[in-house]
C-alpha cells in the first residue's frame, strides 16, 4: 500500500445541459390525459420555461460524467477540519428511502403518522441523553439554522426575565455562522480572545462579561481542536452574571460517550446531524441542526413539539413562550431518519469507540506530522489538529499549494485558511471511520509534498494536475459575476 | 462495529506513537468531574437485518407505506418522480461530498449547480437565483430581512394573510427578536391579497404575496406590482407550488424583485415535509444582498472553462456579523435533484404536467361541486381550490383515509378560523379520473 491513489483516468467532457437539448424530446412517459383541456385564460399563462430537451439518456449521461468529476468520502479520504466527513452508511439511505417515510404528507395527520412521530420522538430522547439535556427540537434545518434558534431561545429567555440585553460574547476561534446568528437576533458580537494554550481564559471571560451581555457562545472541543478545559468556570462566570452559555456541537465526533455538554453547565447546545451522525451532506446539504436545552429553557422551543400522550404521538403548537415556527413543517425529517438508523446501529458503545478512534487518529496524525508541518498549538487534540504553513513559506509555497498538491495524490485536502486565529491555517479532521493504512497513506503524501516544497516548489505552485481543472481564476469569477448560462 | 476499521494492533501502535498507553488518555486534557461515568443510556446495538425490521415497523405505523390517494398540497405535493432521478442522486460522489470548497475536484456539484441556478432563473423569469435555502418559508424570511436592510427607515413587512400560514409564522420568527415587525394584509371574498389595504400602512419595506395563493388562486400580481412601486418597496413573491411556472406567467414578468419558493414539486419526495428545497432568486440589482452560496462560471489556469462558489464576501465565513445572512449549509442535494427533474422533463414535460394538473384540479372541482359541495370562490387556481363540505363531510373524511386511504382535502378551520367546514383540495397528474370519480361517488 506504498502507491498513492491518485491517478489519471479516462473522465468525459460534458457540456452544460442546455447544449445537449434538441427540440421535440422529452425524458419523461407523459401520463394520458383522461380528463378534458381546461384551458386557462391566456392573460394568465406564459410561454412554457426554456427548459432542456432530452432523452433519459441524455439525462443519465449528463449527471453520471458531472458525478465523475467529484470526490466524496466514498471515492477516498476527506479529512475536511471542522465538517466530520465519516462513512455515510447505505443502509441509513435504504431506511430513509422506505414508503412509510418517504412518502409522508405533513399534513396527513397525527394518527396516519405514528411512525414518524415516533421516529422524531425517540430520536430527540437519545440526542438529550447523548448530550445531556432535558429537551431537544429537530426543526433546525442545518447547523446555523440550530444556532439561529439557539440564539433565539437566548433573546427570549432574556425578554421573559424583563430585560434584554445587547452584546454577545464570541471567541476568536468561532465559526462565522456564530457571529452571523447572533446579529440576526440584533446582538453586537464581541470577539474574545482565546488565551496562549489555545483555550479560553476564565479572567478573559470575566473580564468582558457584564449584565448588559446575553450570554456567550462557545465551540467545544473548539475550532483548534482543543477541549475547553475551563468551560465550568466560564459558565459559572457568564451565569452569575445572568448570563447563558451557547454551545456550537459541531464537533460533537469527539467526545460522545465522554462528556455531556450539559454537565459542563453550557445551556443550549445544537448539533450537526450531517457531521455527528453520519448524514451525508450532499455537497452542500441538505443537513440538520438540532437544539438541545436544559429543563428551564424548554418553553422557548420552537414549535409543533413533538409529545408523547400514553402510547400514542402528538404535535404541540400550544406553547406560550416559544421562539415560534422556524421550518415549513418538521425540520429535515428525511435526515433525521439517517441519524435514528445510525445511533441505533452504534449503540452506546459503538458511539464512545467512535469518538475515541476519531480522537486517536487526529493526535496520531498530529504526532506524526508535527515535524513536517508547525504545529502551532503542540497540545493533545481532540478529533482534529490544526497546523499551518510557516515552515514552508521560506519556500514561498503556501498552504493552499500544499492542499492543491494533496489533490493529485488523490486525497481530500484538509479545511485551509480556518480557524482564523491561526494564519496559513490546514485543518486536519481525519474522523474514525479512516483505517491507520489509509491515514498512514495519507501522512506519507503530506511528508512528500513537505519535501517537494523544498526541492520542486512548482510542483505545488502548479498543482493540481490531474483533476478535470487547474486552479480557477476566482477573482474573475467575483468581479464579473457570471451566475447563469 | 463495521465502520470502524481499527485493529488490536492498529490501537497499539497508535496510541505508541501520541505516546498514550490506553483510549482513555487521550482524553486527558478533560478534566474528570466532567466526564460521563456510566455510559450513555441508549438501546444496544441493531444488526442491519435487526434495524430492518425495526425501521420497517415504524414506517408501517404511517399510512405512507400502504400508498395513498393524495388531494392535499399545502405545500408539499403528490408528484410522480421518475426513476432516474433518485438513481442519478444517489450516486456516492454527489451524496458523499461537501460544499465545493475545492472546486478542481467539485465540478460536477458546481456545474449541476450553476445550471440549477439557470434553470430557475428561467422558470422564474428573474436574473439570479442562488444555490438553494432550507425551504419556502426560511427563503422568504431572507426576502424579508434583505428589503428591511435595504430600507433603513423601515422597520416592518407588510404579508398577504394567503402566505402559507407555516410561512408567515417563520416571518415573524425571524423578524421579532431584530425589532421589526410584519403586518398582515386581508383577503377579498374572491380569495385575493386586498392590496389596496397596503396603500395606508407606512413604515414598510416589503411586501410579500403568494401566488398561486395557499388557496391556489392566482394572484393579480400586477396590480401588486404597482401598489409596491407606489410605495417606493421591494417587491416579494412567493410561491409552493413550483410547476405552476410550467403553465402560468412567471413572477419577473410582473416585476418582483426577489422571489421565494418552495422546490418540493422538482422531483423530491415529500418526507414528512422536509428536506424539500428553498428556491430564491432575485433581480440583478440586489446580487450582493442574496443570502447564501452562489456559483460561478470562469477558467482555469489553461483557459478552460470550469465553475467556483463565488461573491463570498457576502457570506458569513468572510463577514462575519456583517454577513447577508447566517446561512452555511444549504439544500444542495436537492437542488442537484430538481436540476435533474427538470432536465428529465424538459421545456414539453413541465407545460404538459402543469397543463394535466390544471385539468385534474378542474375536473376534480366540478365533480366535487355535483356530488354537493360548494365552491367557495370562483377565482382561476393552478391545482388546489377551496370548497365548502356537505354536513356530514368530516365522518366520510375519515372512513375515506381508513377504508381506501385517500386523503380528501386540507381541513382550513385550524389554519382560518372564519372557515369553518372549508376544505383546500389539490390534484396532480398523479390522481386519475377514476379516483376523483370514486372519491365524489363516496362523498355524495
Ligand atoms: C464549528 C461549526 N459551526 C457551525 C457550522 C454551521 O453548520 P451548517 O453548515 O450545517 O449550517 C459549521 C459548519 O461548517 C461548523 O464547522
Amino acid at each position: 500500500m506504498t502507491r498513492q491513489p491518485g491517478t489519471s483516468g479516462l473522465i468525459f467532457n460534458e457540456p452544460n445541459v442546455w447544449d445537449k437539448s434538441r427540440d421535440g424530446r422529452c425524458a419523461i412517459s407523459l401520463p394520458r390525459a383522461d380528463v378534458d383541456r381546461a384551458p386557462l385564460d391566456p392573460a394568465l399563462t406564459g410561454d412554457a420555461p426554456d427548459l432542456p430537451q432530452l432523452s433519459e439518456l441524455d439525462v443519465v449521461r449528463h449527471y453520471t460524467r458531472l458525478s465523475q468529476w467529484n470526490f466524496g468520502v466514498d471515492s477516498g479520504m476527506y479529512p475536511l477540519g471542522s465538517c466530520t466527513m465519516k462513512y455515510n452508511p447505505k443502509t441509513n439511505e435504504v431506511q430513509a428511502a422506505r414508503q412509510g417515510f418517504a412518502g409522508a404528507h405533513p399534513l396527513a395527520g397525527e394518527a396516519f403518522s405514528q411512525g414518524t412521530l415516533r421516529l422524531m420522538y425517540e430520536l430527540e430522547q437519545y440526542l438529550a441523553e447523548i448530550t445531556g439535556y432535558a429537551g431537544v427540537t429537530l426543526q433546525p434545518a442545518a447547523g446555523a439554522h440550530g444556532e439561529l434558534a439557539g440564539m433565539l431561545i437566548i433573546h427570549a429567555y432574556h425578554a421573559k426575565q424583563g430585560r434584554q440585553r445587547s452584546k454577545i460574547i464570541i471567541p476568536d476561534t468561532a465559526h462565522g455562522t456564530n457571529p452571523a446568528s447572533a446579529t440576526l437576533c440584533g446582538y453586537k458580537s464581541i470577539n474574545l480572545k482565546s488565551g496562549p494554550k489555545g483555550i479560553l481564559e476564565p479572567d478573559a471571560v470575566a473580564a468582558v462579561m457584564d449584565e448588559d451581555t446575553a450570554g456567550i457562545m462557545i465551540t467545544n472541543p473548539n475550532t483548534l481542536g482543543l477541549f475547553e478545559e475551563h468551560i465550568k468556570e466560564i459558565c459559572d462566570i457568564v451565569h452569575a452574571k445572568g448570563g447563558l452559555v451557547y454551545g456550537d456541537g459541531a464537533n460533537m465526533n469527539a467526545i460522545m460517550g465522554v462528556v455531556k455538554p450539559g454537565d459542563a453547565g453550557i445551556d443550549v447546545l445544537h448539533l450537526n446531524l450531517h457531521k455527528t451522525f453520519s448524514t451525508p451532506h450532499g455537497g452542500g446539504g441538505p443537513g440538520s441542526g438540532p437544539v438541545a436545552v436544559t429543563e428551564a429553557l424548554i418553553p422557548f422551543l420552537p414549535v409543533p413539539r413533538v409529545e408523547k400522550e400514553l402510547d400514542t404521538f402528538k404535535l404541540v403548537s400550544d406553547c406560550p413562550d416559544t421562539i415560534g415556527r422556524m421550518h415549513t413543517f418538521y425540520g429535515h425529517f428525511g435526515v433525521m431518519v439517517k441519524a435514528y438508523a445510525y445511533i441505533l446501529s452504534m449503540g452506546p458503545r459503538g458511539l464512545l469507540d467512535a469518538s475515541r478512534l476519531a480522537v486517536l487518529n487526529a493526535n496520531y496524525i498530529k504526532d506524526s506530522l508535527k515535524d513536517t508541518l508547525n504545529l502551532p498549538y503542540d497540545r493533545p487534540c481532540m478529533h482534529e489538529c490544526v497546523f499551518n504553513d510557516a515552515r514552508q513559506k521560506s519556500y514561498h509555497i503556501t498552504t493552499m499549494d500544499m492542499a492543491k498538491r494533496l489533490l493529485d495524490y488523490g486525497f481530500h485536502p484538509p479545511t485551509v485558511y480556518f480557524p482564523l486565529v491561526v494564519e496559513g491555517a490546514f485543518m486536519v479532521e481525519p474522523t474514525e471511520t479512516e483505517s491507520k493504512d489509509d491515514i498512514d497513506q495519507f501522512i506519507n503524501a503530506v511528508k512528500a509534498i513537505a519535501k517537494e516544497a523544498e526541492s520542486a516548489p512548482e510542483k505545488l505552485t502548479r498543482a493540481p494536475v490531474l483533476p478535470k481543472v487547474t486552479r480557477l481564476d476566482e477573482v474573475s469569477a467575483a468581479r464579473k459575476p457570471c451566475l447563469r448560462g | 462495529m463495521r465502520y470502524l476499521p481499527h485493529t488490536q494492533e492498529d490501537i497499539k501502535e497508535m496510541l505508541a506513537v501520541t505516546g498514550r498507553t490506553s483510549l482513555d488518555d487521550l482524553f486527558d486534557t478533560i478534566p474528570d468531574a466532567l466526564k460521563t461515568k456510566n455510559g450513555l443510556n441508549l438501546p444496544d446495538p441493531l444488526t442491519e437485518w435487526e434495524l430492518n425490521d425495526h425501521m420497517e415497523k415504524l414506517a408501517s405505523e404511517n399510512i405512507a407505506c400502504k400508498g395513498y390517494t393524495c388531494f392535499i398540497g399545502a405545500g408539499s405535493y403528490d408528484h410522480y418522480i421518475p426513476a432516474i432521478i433518485p438513481y442519478l442522486v444517489s450516486r456516492s460522489e454527489f451524496a458523499t461530498a461537501y460544499t465545493p470548497y475545492q472546486p478542481e475536484v467539485s465540478q460536477g456539484t458546481l456545474q449541476g449547480i450553476y445550471e440549477f441556478q439557470t434553470m430557475v432563473t428561467d422558470l422564474l423569469g428573474m436574473d439570479i437565483a442562488t444555490a438553494s435555502h432550507y425551504d419556502c418559508g426560511t427563503a422568504l424570511a431572507e426576502c424579508a430581512l434583505i428589503a428591511l436592510r435595504k430600507n433603513k427607515k423601515a422597520d416592518k413587512i407588510a404579508v398577504s394573510d394567503l402566505v402559507h400560514p407555516s410561512h408567515r409564522q417563520i416571518i415573524d420568527t425571524y423578524l421579532k427578536p431584530a425589532g421589526f415587525k410584519m403586518v398582515t394584509i386581508g383577503h377579498t371574498k374572491e380569495g385575493r391579497t386586498d392590496i389596496s389595504a397596503l396603500e395606508a400602512m407606512d413604515g414598510i419595506a416589503g411586501l410579500a404575496v403568494q401566488s398561486p395563493n395557499f388557496f391556489g388562486h392566482i394572484e393579480d400580481l400586477a396590480a401588486c406590482k404597482k401598489v409596491a412601486d407606489s410605495k417606493k418597496i421591494l417587491f416579494i413573491t412567493s410561491f409552493t407550488e413550483a410547476l405552476a411556472w410550467g403553465l402560468l406567467k412567471n413572477p419577473g414578468s410582473f416585476g418582483a424583485d426577489l422571489v421565494a419558493g418552495e422546490g418540493q414539486s422538482l422531483g423530491i419526495a415529500k418526507t414528512f415535509g422536509g428536506p424539500g428545497l428553498g428556491l430564491l432568486a432575485g433581480t440583478k440589482k440586489l446580487m450582493r444582498d442574496l443570502p447564501g452560496r452562489l456559483v460561478g462560471r470562469t477558467k482555469d489556469t489553461n483557459g478552460e472553462d470550469g465553475y467556483v462558489l463565488t461573491l463570498s464576501t457576502r457570506e458569513q465565513h468572510i463577514r462575519r456579523e456583517k454577513a447577508s445572512s447566517n446561512i452555511c449549509s444549504n439544500n444542495g442535494l436537492n437542488a442537484m435533484t430538481a436540476a435533474m427533474y427538470l432536465s428529465t422533463i424538459g421545456k414539453i414535460g413541465i407545460r404538459e404536467i402543469a397543463q394535466l394538473n390544471h385539468d385534474k384540479a378542474v375536473y376534480l372541482k366540478s365533480i366535487l361541486t355535483s356530488a354537493g359541495f360548494e365552491p367557495a370562490f370562483d377565482q382561476p387556481f393552478f391545482n388546489e381550490f377551496v370548497m365548502k363540505a356537505p354536513k356530514n363531510f368530516k365522518q366520510k373524511r375519515a372512513e375515506l383515509i381508513n377504508r381506501h386511504c385517500m386523503f380528501a382535502g386540507l381541513d382550513l378551520a385550524p389554519f382560518y378560523p372564519q372557515l369553518t367546514d372549508h376544505y383546500l383540495f389539490c390534484a396532480t397528474e398523479k390522481v386519475s379520473r377514476q379516483q376523483m370519480d370514486q372519491l365524489a361517488k363516496e362523498v355524495a
